[in-house]
């Protein structure tokens, strides 16, 4: 939940600013991203259906609303 | 009142029996229904839901459509014999209703009054399917069930928010503010799908699923020639006194900010809205083209052009959204109450990462979660986007088992902000919310579930051993039998028969 306090949204319309509270964890974020993203893929490949195509192929949906 | 209203999110999970993709959709989906309600001793052959007081032909603009020139997938009040498993349809005792909506299962969410509650009793949702595809695996192959929207063959199939609003609101005015907003929303809460065109024919990936799948700005229709604002005008409460709003733009979501933004920022503007408080016009020249061609720019850069001749990002219009909002609930001093602040909060943190660099706001918001990690693969594999692994990634993101589904394996490694805990999504399976009458409707199933003889939004029906006359309880106040209003007096309920006395003394529905 968050905090008491009010929170108004200000434009940020030029480039010369940049977000004031996470600017650093923005590339901090990305940093992290690169690093570990072999792990992530792993985790992925791991439970990937093994027939790509033909898994593709068969999801066909009636359509909804 | 901030943030606060009564809403819901209604959603139809696609549907596969795996090296059968042409079973009967209808019968797979009453198949789902029928193994979570046998399960929980829920009867589902009964068809146990009251249609009297559904309308869905009426349009908010006025007038009804003839039956003659509906489509039949329009008929959604007419259903067929007891014994048709494909008709399937019951009652949660968390309040949600749980059927077979034309070719798909639908968990249609209980009444909640936060988004943050929408957010929990949407992913309780999801733990419904998960437990219902568990109890089919038991019976190879299976039923697979997947919480997106397009198949990326053409089809297309809903997640439909509702809003409680006043009567008293024009029409004409929440089709003028919500346009452009519901045109830009979506990069705020876009599922991200891989393939442009309802077919997907052109390789590449969009920001929406849904987007490509909108033709009209205004109408009735929800299965063809979909519109960005619809008018199915069916409040399920006092006629005169709300119009329920039935939002059919947007996506399934998987990451909570993601879902806790479209309700909590829909909320608000319609609160806005309700308030006259936009005074400026922010019409779209050209909404349906520009709501694609905002989907189909995952860098933002794409531009909204204005009836004015303003041109603006979808992120620009989203922060004038944002910034009347906060001007008006700073002058009501709703905001803050707890629940607007968090949604202020979000807003104003997904807005600032989409206009710094969209890919950061990775951890909150789908598409871009999705968008990373396909973008990962055409790294390290040299992928092409027509590439079928990539599509099988987007439609496996969604699947709803925990070991299988994408979203569901990076989420538990920690990769999404999670605003809600397991314990509270796991605990609203079975309990109602609190605050709307969604919580009698539950607490009745829970407590009296045999004497049910049948359910709707706005009423119950229950037989009395020894009663030749079965009773009605309407319940067209969504905002009465809360905990607080009938609490007491179901705790206090020996059986049905005293609750139907206690009832008519005090009649608290």
């Amino acid at each position: 939940m968050a905090g008491q306090e009010q929170i108004r949204p200000t434009r940020r319309g030029g480039d010369d600013e940049g977000p004031d509270s996470d600017g650093g964890q923005v590339s901090a974020t990305k940093a992290n991203l690169d690093q570990d993203v072999d792990g992530l893929l792993d985790e992925i490949d791991g439970v990937l259906e093994s027939n790509a195509e033909e898994f593709v192929k068969s999801f066909v949906q009636k359509g909804g609303q | 009142m901030g943030v606060r209203r009564v809403m819901g999110i209604e959603t139809e999970y696609g549907i596969s029996l795996q090296g059968a993709p042409h079973a009967n959709p209808m019968v797979l989906s009453g198949q789902v229904v029928t193994a979570y309600a046998q399960a929980h001793g829920i009867r589902a052959a009964r068809g146990s839901w009251d249609y009297a007081d559904e309308a869905p032909l009426r349009d908010a603009r006025g007038f009804d459509m003839g039956r003659g020139v509906a489509h039949p997938s329009q008929l959604t009040d007419e259903w067929g014999s007891d014994d048709d498993p494909t008709m399937a349809n019951v009652v949660l005792t968390n309040g949600a209703r749980l059927y077979v909506d034309h070719a798909h299962p639908e968990y249609s969410s209980p009444e909640v009054d936060t988004p943050r509650d929408g957010l929990i009793w949407d992913r309780a949702g999801e733990l419904v399917m998960q437990e219902a595809v568990r109890r089919l695996a038991a019976s190879p192959p299976g039923i697979n069930l997947y919480k997106n929207n397009a198949d990326g063959k053409g089809s297309s199939y809903g997640t439909h928010e509702n809003y409680l609003m006043r009567r008293s609101t024009p029409f004409a005015e929440i089709v003028r503010h919500l346009t452009p907003f519901f045109v830009a929303r979506q990069v705020m809460c876009g599922s991200g799908r891989v393939g442009i065109g309802v077919d997907s024919k052109v390789p590449g990936f969009q920001i929406a699923q849904r987007s490509d799948f909108f033709e009209v700005e205004v109408g009735l229709e929800t299965t063809l020639k979909r519109p960005i604002i619809n008018t199915r005008d069916e409040p399920h409460a006092t006629a005169d006194r709300y119009r329920r709003l039935h939002v059919i733009i947007g996506d399934a979501n998987h990451a909570d900010v993601a879902g806790l933004l479209k309700l909590g920022t829909t909320s608000l503007v319609l609160e806005l809205i309700e308030a006259g408080a936009i005074r400026e016009s922010l019409t779209v020249r050209h909404p349906v083209a520009t709501l694609q061609a905002i989907s189909h720019d995952p860098t933002l850069a794409a531009l909204i052009e204005l009836e004015d001749g303003r041109k603006l990002t979808a992120v620009q219009l989203l922060w004038r959204y944002a910034e009347l909002v906060a001007g008006h609930v700073e002058r009501t001093g709703e905001g803050s109450e707890p629940h607007t602040a968090e949604v202020m909060q979000w807003w104003t943190q997904v807005l600032t990462k989409l206009e710094t660099d969209p890919m950061s706001a990775a951890r909150e918001v789908d598409w871009v979660g999705k968008l990373a990690v396909l973008q990962a693969y055409r790294d390290r594999d040299g992928m092409e986007w027509h590439d079928p692994r990539l599509k099988a990634i987007d439609i496996q993101w969604s699947d709803v088992r925990p070991d299988k589904g994408i979203f569901s394996k990076l989420r538990a490694a920690g990769r999404f902000t999670e605003l809600v805990t397991a314990d509270e999504v796991q605990a609203a399976v079975t309990s109602p919310p609190e605050e709307t009458r969604a919580y009698f409707r539950g607490r009745m199933l829970d407590q009296f579930g045999d004497a049910v003889v049948a359910a709707s939004w706005d009423s119950l029906i229950v037989e009395v051993p020894g009663q030749r006359a079965l009773h009605r309880i309407p319940m067209m106040e969504p905002q009465r039998g809360t905990r607080a209003h009938v609490g007491p007096l179901l705790d206090a309920s020996s059986d049905i028969a005293d609750l139907v006395d206690r009832l008519r003394a005090d009649e608290p529905t």
